[in-house]
């Protein structure tokens, strides 16, 4: 395991960090979220992304990806993370494509993850029920119905819900509302009768979407992976993702770190720089030192999941690690930039509020760190 | 880099020598009692401890990546690597552990000159002196470039008057590396110099000083009219503070290794409830399945979560100083983050064990008790020694992040 990053790897990162800074600026996101955009996200951006081969960095070759492995869109959520991008990637390609990769059979794979490559198709991830993310808390029910099922339920928090052409759907297959097994997964067409969605307009200016699920029959064939058995698999998928957020929340609290250093060296007060004040050093340095641990922990995890030798149950404790450190160290940085920042901080007109609003959505989203610390203090035994 | 096959040999011919040389005690944890420092009044509690310090000092061992010239292993990083990993794969002993190794030795072969190197390296390498620093003064504490011990020359020799505090282990060292005022007519920092003497050279005293904890590790250290061959002063005249502060990088490296006791607790082959809070906090408690008071459960989980991520840091630094930097300035980051650890693990050990962790002494109380409130003492000087945790924050603030030093316009 490296928490280096390789030769390819640095280069992937410079062209990433050289096509945001020049192509997606925070002002892209502004210009989203004041036009009110229907989709939520630019598509012409989009489409250069997926030139550049982003959106099969994880994928294997047999499946039309650049098996570039996690590392690498490790690197390019990080640098997507510095100007909040907003894209499919997260998603898409993290959540949608890990999903089908994991869990779907060679059908499903060689049919949908060519798609996910050049872009035909865009995925969102179904889970949540309620306000607290709790993957084995699922009310939403599939019922056999000859050779295929009946769903019902509602989902919210549903990342890109609006914009995905295909959902997949964790629902109860048996058992009861906590239970680990009898969760199931399926792939549903987004425009299948019984299925609305509704988006939701998040503070953070990107996508998400509440869903209800009204007697949806889907065929049998719609399910991913094995009936009532999908929680080992979905976890490792939920891992994925928790690892790449924490990639991309990396990104966001370093540039937020960075708008605030050089903040500190240009106002001035008192008639010298307001960084000359100990107050502020101190608290500055501190943050410092967290990032630094942030960057160790994200750095393991994606390395990890590039690893064969690793253990789902060595993945999933990384991965709360990583979330863990990573939600409550954006939730300092975000609010110390505010802060620190003092009355400019609070216009809509300075950059730095989309930060501290980024942080909360990303730090919420698949677990905050609470919920990361619970769980890494239950798989160590304590 | 050296090729792979070459290196794989190394390892072969290592762990055979390893198996052949390292007695079967040296094989077991280390125990307090049995820590080799080495010295001209060096005790040997375990026979073997000498019998595995000769053998090691014999291939310069104890220094692997010191030159061969002046006595150490010649070792590559990798090489270097590979053999603290045979070590680890036994579960080898350090053979010897002193400020000679980390503090003074590495600086002495970056600006020591040939002469020097010669009479001091292969002592420090077969543990033959043992070093303290002469660093801190009863008015010099975070501001050290005040101080005030005085050296004047005198012939070939300086005679040294002042006086020194908070000396490790003063009292049983046999020579003593010290900061010294050798000009008081220019800006404090350019008035300094590094200098090296014998502590049983007439005029030198010491006095333990007994801390909250019970224990004296360090001392008050007297100069009057102590002499010191001027043939012994490093890095040239004046120019002590440079070499004061390259030590500091190496004795923060080192200190910010108590940081990694969190997360390494839990490896194998620990024996004591101690060695892991979460486990502690349990049998005390006596909780089976989980920690039953869920705030504490939170601590201690997020203390874990922190450890590892710092053994994660401290691993990725190694990895970036690869190509032969040496410290530098996370140094000081990790040196806070770490001590900063060691007194939360302390302090959620003390949270832990209830009033089990609240003795002094005599009965009620387990020995692994009472070292627990000892230890957990002890821990608050961790920022506080080697610069405080606000001198660190400072050097992170103007060195790292290159924020405006107030410090130095009210100096001018």
């Amino acid at each position: 395991m490296s928490l280096v990053l390789s030769e390819d790897q640095q280069l992937l990162k410079d062209s990433a960090k050289a096509f945001v800074d020049q192509n997606a600026p925070v002002s892209v996101l502004r210009g989203l979220r004041d036009s009110k955009d229907a989709l939520g996200y630019d598509q012409n951006l989009w489409r250069q992304m997926l030139e550049l081969g982003w959106a099969g960095m994880a994928i294997p070759e047999a499946y039309g990806g650049f098996e570039f492995g996690y590392g690498g869109l490790g690197v390019v959520l990080e640098e997507s993370g510095r100007t909040l991008l907003s894209s499919p990637l997260i998603a898409t390609v993290l959540l949608g494509a890990s999903a089908i990769n994991e869990l779907g059979s060679e059908t499903q794979k060689s049919e949908l993850l060519p798609k996910v490559v050049s872009g035909e198709l865009l995925l969102a991830l179904a889970i949540d029920e309620k306000p607290h993310h709790r993957p084995n808390r699922i009310e939403t029910s599939a019922v056999k119905a000859g050779d295929g099922y009946v769903l019902n339920g509602c989902k919210t928090f549903v990342l890109d819900g609006h914009i995905a052409n295909k959902l997949v759907v964790v629902a109860r297959t048996s058992g009861a509302i906590d239970d680990e097994s009898g969760i199931s997964l399926f792939l549903i067409d987004a425009n299948t009768d019984g299925v609305s969605i509704n988006r939701s307009w998040m503070v953070d200016s990107r996508n998400s979407a509440m869903l209800s699920l009204n007697d949806v029959k889907i065929g049998g064939d719609a399910l991913l992976g094995a009936e009532g058995n999908a929680y080992p698999g979905l976890t490792r998928v939920l891992d994925i993702g928790r690892i790449g957020v924490a990639a991309e929340m990396l990104g966001s609290m370093q540039q937020a770190f960075d708008i605030t250093l050089d903040y500190l060296k240009q106002r001035e007060q008192f008639g010298v720089l307001i960084g000359s004040f100990q107050g502020l050093q101190h608290r500055a340095a501190e943050m410092y030192s967290e990032i630094e641990l942030c960057k160790s922990a994200v750095r393991a995890a994606l390395s990890a999941l590039d690893d064969a030798e690793k253990t789902d149950a060595k993945i999933a404790e990384l991965a709360s690690i990583a979330k863990a450190k990573l939600s409550e160290v954006a939730t300092l940085v975000s609010n110390e930039a505010v802060q620190m920042h003092g009355g400019i901080g609070m216009t809509d007109e300075y950059d730095i509020g989309f930060y501290m609003k980024r942080a909360r959505v990303a730090s919420a989203f698949l677990g905050d760190a609470l919920f990361h610390r619970d769980r890494y203090a239950s798989l160590n035994g304590f | 880099m050296q090729a792979i096959a070459q290196l794989e040999d190394f390892r072969q011919e290592t762990r055979a020598w390893l198996e052949a040389n390292c007695p079967a005690s040296m094989r077991t944890p280390m125990v307090d009692a049995e820590v080799v420092w080495g010295g001209r009044k060096a005790t040997f509690v375990n026979p073997e401890s000498k019998v595995w310090l000769e053998r090691m000092a014999d291939k310069g061992w104890t220094t692997p990546t010191w030159p061969k010239e002046y006595g150490g292993g010649g070792l590559s990083k990798e090489e270097s690597i590979i053999l603290s990993q045979e070590m680890a794969r036994i579960n080898a002993r350090p053979p010897l552990n002193s400020f000679g190794i980390s503090m003074l030795g590495p600086v002495l072969l970056e600006s020591g000159t040939h002469e020097q190197k010669m009479e001091h390296i292969p002592k420090i390498v077969r543990g033959e002196i043992r070093w303290c620093q002469g660093y801190s003064e009863p008015g010099s504490g975070s501001d050290l470039a005040s101080l005030n011990t005085k050296a004047v020359l005198d012939g070939d020799e300086y005679v040294i008057n002042g006086s020194k505090v908070w000396t490790s282990y003063a009292d049983k060292a046999d020579w003593i590396f010290c900061l010294v005022r050798t000009d008081s007519e220019v800006p404090k920092h350019a008035g300094i110099s590094f200098i090296l003497f014998d502590m049983d050279a007439p005029g030198v005293t010491t006095k333990p000083i007994k801390l909250i904890s019970g224990m004296s590790p360090f001392c008050e250290t007297f100069f009057d009219n102590a002499r010191a061959k001027a043939t012994n002063l490093v890095g040239g005249l004046n120019n002590g503070w440079a070499i004061a502060k390259r030590l500091l990088q190496h004795e923060r490296t080192m200190i910010s290794g108590f940081g990694l006791a969190g997360s390494q607790g839990d490896r194998g082959g620990t024996t004591s409830t101690m060695d892991s809070v979460e486990r502690a906090a349990m049998y005390y408690r006596g909780d089976t399945d989980k920690i039953s008071d869920p705030g504490l459960r939170d601590e201690i989980a997020q203390f874990k979560i922190d450890s590892a991520a710092f053994a994660l840091t401290s691993q990725r630094s190694i990895e970036e100083s690869k190509q032969g930097q040496g410290p530098n300035a996370t140094s000081s980051m990790l040196k806070n983050y770490g001590c900063e650890l060691n007194k939360r693990r302390y302090e959620l050990l003390l949270s832990s064990l209830g009033s089990q962790a609240l003795g002094w002494e005599g009965e009620g109380f387990a020995n692994d008790e009472i070292a627990v409130t000892r230890e957990w003492l002890r821990s608050k000087a961790n920022s506080i020694e080697g610069g405080t945790s606000e001198v660190q924050l400072n050097v992170i603030a103007k060195r790292v992040l290159g924020l405006p030093d107030m410090l130095s316009l009210v100096q001018k």
